[in-house]
């Protein structure tokens, strides 16, 4: 090590006895620990792509399309975990996205501030709450009380296919509103943040101009926020499209694509959960690969772009504005 | 304009000032609708485990299908374990890449690495437990304990980075001066003065990536596995709480069922604690910046 070092500059300053040494060996193990972030990604994108090839030469572009799963006769398509996924998702933002901004805005512009810190707390409570509890409660009571509301609409509006089917209770509905609960304190939370970085300038002149707190809100202060709460939901989504334990145990896991929201389905992470663990054929665990690497690519995609999303906003916010 | 001034403006004013109120009520509405489900899985948690805590709860081992009793206490056991493997591999890569972050943090390769721990933070716990399937369990032909705590320190990762470094940053500037004008090299002033002044916030990310991994459960079920023996060998297969209420919640035995709100109460009682230990670790200390 002296040797390598004392090579590269003078000895007498960098050498083994030098005050500064301890920094060197400081900045570099620091780098060190810091970039076994980069190497934990690198070799998950690797060990995933490798495991799966041989699923992608079996099947290519079909894997995408196909409908069938059959681990006996070797054949699977992921299509319908791809659609369980992204209806559930989809499902969830629907309800979540509206109660979540109005939630946001209350926590960063209306509420008294002796209400703000408590009420801030119970949102990020909610989002502390383990996957698999809200999981047993989804089984026990969502899935009970939905079956007599989904009856209800399906006598109502069964004419619709989306409300057709069969009110098992267990199924897309259930777990897209499961997932709704799950990601609301995180849309919440970081459009919160996100309306808190808004310049107070930006609210000062709507009022200046004869705005009222509303108007102010709607127009300037959404106006500069937008990007970043366009983040925030898709941080949202990234959260949706990956959650497993508590969508298994309520969406009824079976490979099927059906119009009706009442109907059980199936999800990416969910058939990873419970198929990976009795995959024994080598192509059934490469097509789990496959599906494993799909929800990696797609939430490296939509993190990234939340990220950038609400980096453009609350980092570019000058220091000292907060309010 | 000018002639109805006294008239058309009154009413504006007020059509504007109801859409304010409006909106108010309905933000308000929504903070609630918001908190309901955490009331609603709460009270459910806490009416459907308080029955099912006992003193064998803790202290017994589970009891085969269709003998009423026993208890978690393998489990719990296993799920400390997992935790504290966890903090091994989580911890150091956090607080150390933390500081190099805070430390020497403006250069393209470190805002690399933050964005990658953002990244990582996003991806679902069930490729992270695919992950470390592939590169431990995979090599060693058996789920283990350790595999398992290697699965959820990779999560704990970014959640302890950036809180380190946000909160490293926070130590003022006069403090690093001081101490490097007395005349203390750049590692001795972080390890002796600034983490000092910070470790109410290391403390406070610890507690939050812990109360994070403590409920996971999609990760352990591909890496610890379960067993209903005592397992305090990490080599071996290891229990844990949340995989025991989701192997317990799926079947259809009503004692079963009882354990696995017991044990969900516990969990949650777990990660309330810890997510208000964190608050508390650094009130009064530095704002926290969220």
């Amino acid at each position: 090590m002296q040797r390598a070092v004392s090579a590269r500059g003078s000895l007498r300053a960098r050498g083994l006895f030098s005050p500064w040494f301890g920094d060197r060996v400081f900045r570099w193990t620091t780098l060190l620990f810091a970039a076994c972030v980069l190497a934990i990604i690198a070799l998950l994108a690797y060990l995933l792509l490798a495991d799966s090839v041989p699923a992608m030469r079996a099947f290519s572009w079909r894997f995408l399309s196909g409908h069938s799963w059959d681990p006996v006769h070797d054949s699977f398509g992921a299509l319908p975990f791809i659609y369980g996924t992204l209806v559930s998702s989809a499902l969830a933002l629907l309800v979540a996205v509206p109660i979540s901004l109005g939630a946001a805005l209350f926590l960063a512009e209306l509420a008294p501030p002796w209400l703000r810190n408590p009420l801030s707390f119970l949102v990020e409570l909610l989002a502390a709450v383990p996957s698999v509890v809200y999981g047993i409660w989804g089984i026990f009571v969502l899935v009970p009380f939905l079956r007599p509301v989904e009856a209800w609409l399906g006598t109502r509006l069964g004419f619709v296919p989306l409300f057709s089917g069969a009110p098992y209770g267990i199924g897309m509905m259930a777990a897209g509103l499961i997932l709704a609960i799950m990601v609301l304190p995180i849309i919440a939370a970081v459009s919160r943040d996100v309306l808190r970085a808004v310049p107070v300038s930006q609210r000062e002149a709507a009022y200046a101009l004869g705005a009222t707190r509303w108007e102010a809100i709607r127009g300037p202060v959404f106006r500069y926020a937008r990007a970043g709460i366009l983040g925030a939901v898709i941080l949202g989504l990234g959260r949706a499209l990956g959650e497993t334990m508590a969508v298994t145990m309520v969406i009824g896991n079976t490979p099927a694509i059906s119009a009706s929201i009442f109907d059980p389905a199936y999800t990416m992470p969910s058939v990873l959960a419970n198929e990976f663990m009795e995959a024994t054929g080598k192509l059934h665990i490469a097509a789990l690969m496959e599906i494993a690497l799909l929800l990696f690519i797609v939430t490296i995609v939509i993190n990234a772009i939340a990220r950038l999303l609400i980096w453009s906003v609350a980092r570019g916010a000058p220091a000292g504005v907060r309010e | 304009m000018s002639a109805l001034a006294p008239i058309r403006p009154g009413l504006r004013h007020l059509r504007r000032k109801a859409a304010n109120s409006t909106m108010w009520l309905v933000a308000g509405l929504c903070v609630l609708a918001a908190i309901l489900p955490l009331g609603l899985v709460l009270y459910y948690v806490l009416a459907q485990g308080a029955s099912g805590i006992n003193l064998d709860f803790f202290t017994k081992l589970p009891k085969p299908v269709g003998e009423p009793g026993g208890g978690m206490a393998n489990a719990i056991v296993g799920s400390l374990i997992l935790v504290g493997l966890a903090s091994l591999v989580g911890l150091p890569i956090g607080i150390l890449g933390g500081i190099y972050l805070a430390e020497f943090g403006n250069s393209r390769f470190a805002w690399t690495i933050r964005f990658f721990a953002d990244v990582l933070s996003g991806v679902p716990s069930i490729v992270v437990g695919i992950f470390i399937w592939a590169m431990v369990v995979v090599p060693t032909h058996r789920l283990s304990g350790m595999a398992g705590g290697a699965a959820l320190g990779v999560m704990m990762i970014p959640t302890v980075m950036r809180t380190t470094e946000e909160l490293v940053r926070l130590v003022p500037l006069s403090l690093r001066e001081a101490s490097l004008s007395l005349g203390a090299t750049h590692w001795r002033t972080v390890f002796k003065v600034v983490l000092v002044a910070a470790r109410g916030g290391v403390v406070t990310g610890v507690l939050l990536a812990v109360s994070r991994i403590a409920g996971e459960a999609a990760p352990l079920l591909l890496t610890a596995g379960s067993s209903p023996f005592w397992s305090t060998r990490i080599d071996q297969p290891m229990p844990s709480l949340p995989v025991q209420i989701f192997t317990y919640a799926i079947q259809p035995y009503d004692d079963w069922h009882r354990q696995a709100w017991a044990a969900a109460l516990v969990l949650v009682s777990l990660v309330f604690v810890l997510s208000v230990a964190a608050r508390y670790a650094t009130r009064g200390r530095f704002r926290m910046l969220r």
